[in-house]
C-alpha cells in the first residue's frame, strides 16, 4: 500500500517550490462540473487536464472546477484564463482534444481556435 | 448518467454547497446489492425544502430553477427496484446539522448502472475542494478500500494543499493499489 511516508516526502519537496510558483504569471484552466457538464463527459476531460499538467510538470498552471456556465448544450466546457489574453472558451470538449490544447495553447500561447465556442457556433 | 460514480460526484457537490467541512462517501456492497451513502455536516435542509428536494423542478440554485442531481440518482436507484432516502437536520437547532442521502440498488437488475470510475470521482472531489475533508469507504464482500483526507492533512501540514498535483497522484495511486491489491478490480472505465 502507498505509504504516508511518501506524502511526507512530497511535503519536504514542496517547501522549496512555493516561491518559484508565485514568480510566474499564472494560467487558470476552469472546467464546468455541474450536472450538465458531468453528464456530458466533463470528468474524463478534467482528469486528462490534471494528468497533462502533472506529466508536463507545468508549474504556473492551475486547474479548477466551476458550476454551470449556462450553455449546457455545449458542455463539456473548458475555459482558459491566461495573463494578457482574452478568456478562451473551449466547448464540446473530449479528452482527445486535451494534448493539443496543452501543447499549443497552455505551453505555446496560441489558442486552438477550431475547438472554441466561436468556431463551433458559426 | 452512464456511471453511478458520476451521480456521486454530482450529488456530493450539494454537500459542498451546503458548506460542509466533512463529506463521507460510503459504498456498501454485497453480492447482489449496493448502498451508496453520502453524508455531510453542512447546513442541512428544513422540512419544507426536504419535501420537494426530489422534484426535478426544485433547486437551491438561484440562476435557474431546475436541479437534477438528486432526481437522477433517485431514478438510477428506482430503475433497479431500489430506493433513495434523504434525512436532514437544518442548522440552528439543538442537533448538529447535516444531510444524509442513501441510495439502494439491486446490482443484478438489468437496469443497474455500473459504478464506474469511482477513483476519478474521489480524486476530483478532493481536487476541486481542497479545504473540505473527505472520508471514503468502499466495503465489498472480499475487501475494503478507504481514504480519509484528515489523515493526509496531518502528514502534509499546512503548507501543502490537498489539491497539489503530487498529492492527487498519491491519492489516485493509493486508491488504485487498494482496489488491485486484495483481489478483483471494481469495473473501471
Amino acid at each position: 500500500m502507498k505509504s504516508l511516508e511518501e506524502l511526507a516526502q512530497i511535503r519536504e519537496r514542496m517547501k522549496n517550490k512555493v516561491a518559484l510558483r508565485e514568480a510566474n504569471g499564472e494560467i487558470r484552466i476552469v472546467v464546468g462540473m455541474a450536472t450538465c457538464g458531468i453528464a456530458a463527459g466533463a470528468r474524463p476531460v478534467l482528469n486528462a487536464l490534471v494528468e497533462s499538467v502533472v506529466k508536463e510538470d507545468l508549474k504556473n498552471v492551475t486547474v479548477t472546477q466551476t458550476g454551470c456556465i449556462g450553455m449546457c448544450r455545449l458542455e463539456p466546457i473548458v475555459e482558459v484564463f491566461a495573463p494578457d489574453q482574452d478568456r478562451v472558451t473551449y466547448v464540446k470538449m473530449t479528452p482527445d482534444k486535451v494534448p493539443e490544447i496543452i501543447e499549443k495553447h497552455i505551453k505555446g500561447g496560441h489558442p486552438v481556435t477550431k475547438y472554441t465556442i466561436g468556431a463551433v457556433e458559426n | 448518467m452512464k456511471e453511478l460514480s458520476l451521480n456521486i460526484l454530482d450529488v456530493a457537490k450539494n454537500s459542498v454547497k451546503a458548506e460542509a467541512s466533512l463529506i463521507e462517501i460510503e459504498l456498501i456492497e454485497t453480492e447482489k446489492t449496493l448502498l451508496i451513502r453520502i453524508k455531510d455536516d453542512g447546513y442541512g435542509m428544513d422540512k419544507e425544502f426536504l419535501s420537494r428536494v426530489l422534484d426535478p423542478f426544485s433547486t437551491s440554485r438561484t440562476t435557474r430553477k431546475v436541479g437534477l442531481g438528486l432526481p437522477l440518482l433517485k431514478l438510477a436507484a428506482e430503475q433497479t427496484e431500489g430506493s433513495l432516502s434523504i434525512s436532514s437536520v437544518p442548522r440552528g437547532g439543538d442537533q448538529p446539522s447535516g444531510t444524509t442521502v442513501e441510495a439502494f440498488f439491486h446490482k443484478d437488475h438489468i437496469d443497474f448502472t455500473p459504478l464506474g470510475d469511482i477513483v476519478s470521482t474521489i480524486e476530483l472531489l478532493i481536487q476541486g475542494n481542497p479545504d473540505i475533508d473527505f472520508r471514503f469507504v468502499h466495503t465489498m464482500p472480499d475487501k475494503e478500500v478507504s481514504l480519509d483526507t484528515r489523515e493526509l492533512r496531518e502528514v502534509l501540514g499546512d503548507e501543502v494543499p490537498l489539491n497539489d498535483f503530487a498529492v492527487l497522484s498519491w491519492i489516485r495511486g493509493s486508491l488504485e493499489e487498494q482496489y488491485e491489491e486484495q483481489g478483483s478490480n471494481p469495473d473501471m472505465e
